[in-house]
């Protein structure tokens, strides 16, 4: 499962970075990926949609949101997180 | 000081005729019709089955995906005409132009089909969220926004709504405030795409659409039918335009507007007569000189014998010498872009050849002016007018003449 959720969330980082999903490692960080502020809040929107969750997500301040998007795998962790929490 | 004069340098389209101004042009002189069934959206539980819908524009031909999210389809006509319109002109904006280059475009409804898309998840298929730029997506300055962020414009720009007078109100402003100093160039027209199921339903309640065709000043006319499109306009101050080498494609000489302050809904052959007047004085021409108008003509009962009663008022005897035309009966109704498409229409006929109003089929005593029916025709035009008058009794009327150099 958590392979799936992973790769999905690969999947969606790199459609929105128009790159190819290999280049998604779970380290990466989106500033790497060359994603801005627009391309994050589509991210999350995806993420949103593919998982059926509500992310709790800040635009205003995304630092300061209670899900963690600094890199790829805090992002999987965080859809984990929410989806536990919902079951 | 002179008078400041205003040119226009450059001009784009986008509408059911065809993907540049030359296509648009072309198409309106050989009496094409842009309107045809409904395709691009389902049209379940619609009465109306036509509309002038510009079926070739595909926005994966102009913009990535990640400009799409940003773009409803009313911000990428604008900005697909926008850059043809200053391509076409050879204007560069860089340094104190940038800031001295107006915006200023008419749209009356901003992002439909971004709002109706959206509506429809939340209300229809009870989606409990949205894209998170349905905002910016659908706010009714996002054209213009748009125009001044992908060409470095940053002096005064707006949006004016003022539904079918949108864009004719806008390249008035635009002129205007060229004239009077507060700029030294302007990027101006319109765009308009409200062919969605949610708008059209609007109008099918209103009852003013026509199921068959748009038949202006035809005895047997039914009524209007919607389009969509964009058209923008370069204007520039003209000694700069001179200066730089510029092809100019008319002279802006007069504007004018007018408020009926009578029906939300009925035209005012007091508010017509008005603006058209004000457009004529404006401009310091007599009416006499003028040999074209591009009529308003909806091609709804009402209008089109207020507006040719309205145009004897102003013309009197001269109205007879007139050539009037509705293009409205090739592009649609445009709504917030009908100004501006129309505007490039009454420069095309400042070369000579007047573009007709098609659909045209028997006469009516009440609109008893040579309409150009059904095919072109050629006759000299040094100064022409552009009418618009809108739901809400906003009434703004433009007057160009023929550059000779």
């Amino acid at each position: 499962m958590s392979d799936t959720t992973l790769d999905k969330v690969r999947t969606i980082i790199a459609e929105q970075a128009m790159i190819d999903v290999a280049e998604v490692k779970p380290e990466s960080t989106l500033s790497d990926l060359g994603v801005d502020s627009l391309g994050l809040v589509e991210i999350v929107f995806a993420i949103e949609e593919e998982f059926d969750v509500t992310v709790p997500f800040n635009a205003n301040d995304p630092s300061a949101s209670e899900f963690d998007i600094s890199s790829v795998q805090a992002a999987v962790d965080g859809v984990e997180k929410l989806r536990a929490d919902q079951a | 000081m002179s008078v400041r004069r205003i040119v226009v340098t450059g001009q784009g389209v986008v509408s059911a005729l065809g993907l540049t101004a030359d296509a648009h042009i072309e198409a309106l002189r050989n009496g094409v019709c842009g309107i045809s069934p409904i395709e691009l959206i389902p049209t379940d539980n619609l009465t109306i089955g036509i509309a002038a819908e510009a079926k070739t524009f595909r926005a994966e031909d102009y913009f990535g995906r990640s400009e799409i999210a940003l773009r409803d389809r009313v911000t990428q006509m604008a900005t697909v005409a926008a850059k043809e319109a200053i391509a076409q002109s050879g204007i560069v904006f860089e340094g104190v132009l940038g800031e001295r280059t107006a915006t200023i475009l008419g749209t009356s409804m901003g992002g439909q089909h971004t709002q109706d898309d959206n509506y429809r998840l939340v209300y229809g298929e009870g989606k409990t969220r949205v894209h998170p730029f349905l905002v910016p997506r659908l706010m009714a300055n996002a054209p213009v926004s748009w125009v001044s962020m992908d060409h470095g414009l940053r002096g005064p720009a707006y949006s004016i709504s003022t539904a079918c007078a949108s864009s004719n109100h806008a390249i008035g402003q635009a002129f205007h405030l060229i004239r009077s100093g507060g700029a030294d160039a302007a990027v101006t027209g319109g765009a308009e795409s409200g062919l969605t199921w949610g708008v059209l339903k609007g109008w099918e309640g209103l009852r003013v659409m026509s199921k068959t065709a748009c038949r202006p000043f035809s005895k047997t006319r039914d009524g209007m039918v919607q389009g969509e499109g964009a058209a923008i306009l370069v204007l520039e101050e003209l000694e700069m335009a001179k200066a730089r080498g510029a092809n100019i494609l008319g002279e802006i000489v007069g504007f004018g507007s007018s408020a009926d302050a009578g029906d939300i809904v009925q035209p005012s052959l007091e508010g017509a007569t008005r603006a058209m007047r004000s457009a004529l004085s404006d401009g310091g021409v007599n009416p006499t000189e003028v040999a074209y108008v591009n009529a308003h003509g909806t091609a709804t009962a009402m209008n089109d014998r207020t507006e040719c009663a309205a145009l004897r008022n102003v013309f009197g005897a001269h109205a007879d010498a007139l050539a009037v035309s509705s293009t409205k009966s090739a592009h649609g109704h445009c709504i917030g872009a009908a100004g501006a498409l129309e505007m490039v229409a009454t420069l095309s006929a400042l070369q000579g050849i007047l573009p007709p109003t098609i659909g045209y089929e028997e006469p009516d005593p009440d609109c008893d002016l040579n309409v150009v029916p059904n095919t072109a025709q050629q006759r000299a035009v040094s100064v022409a007018m552009s009418n618009s008058f809108a739901f809400g009794g906003l009434n703004a009327v433009v007057v160009v003449k023929r550059w000779q150099g």
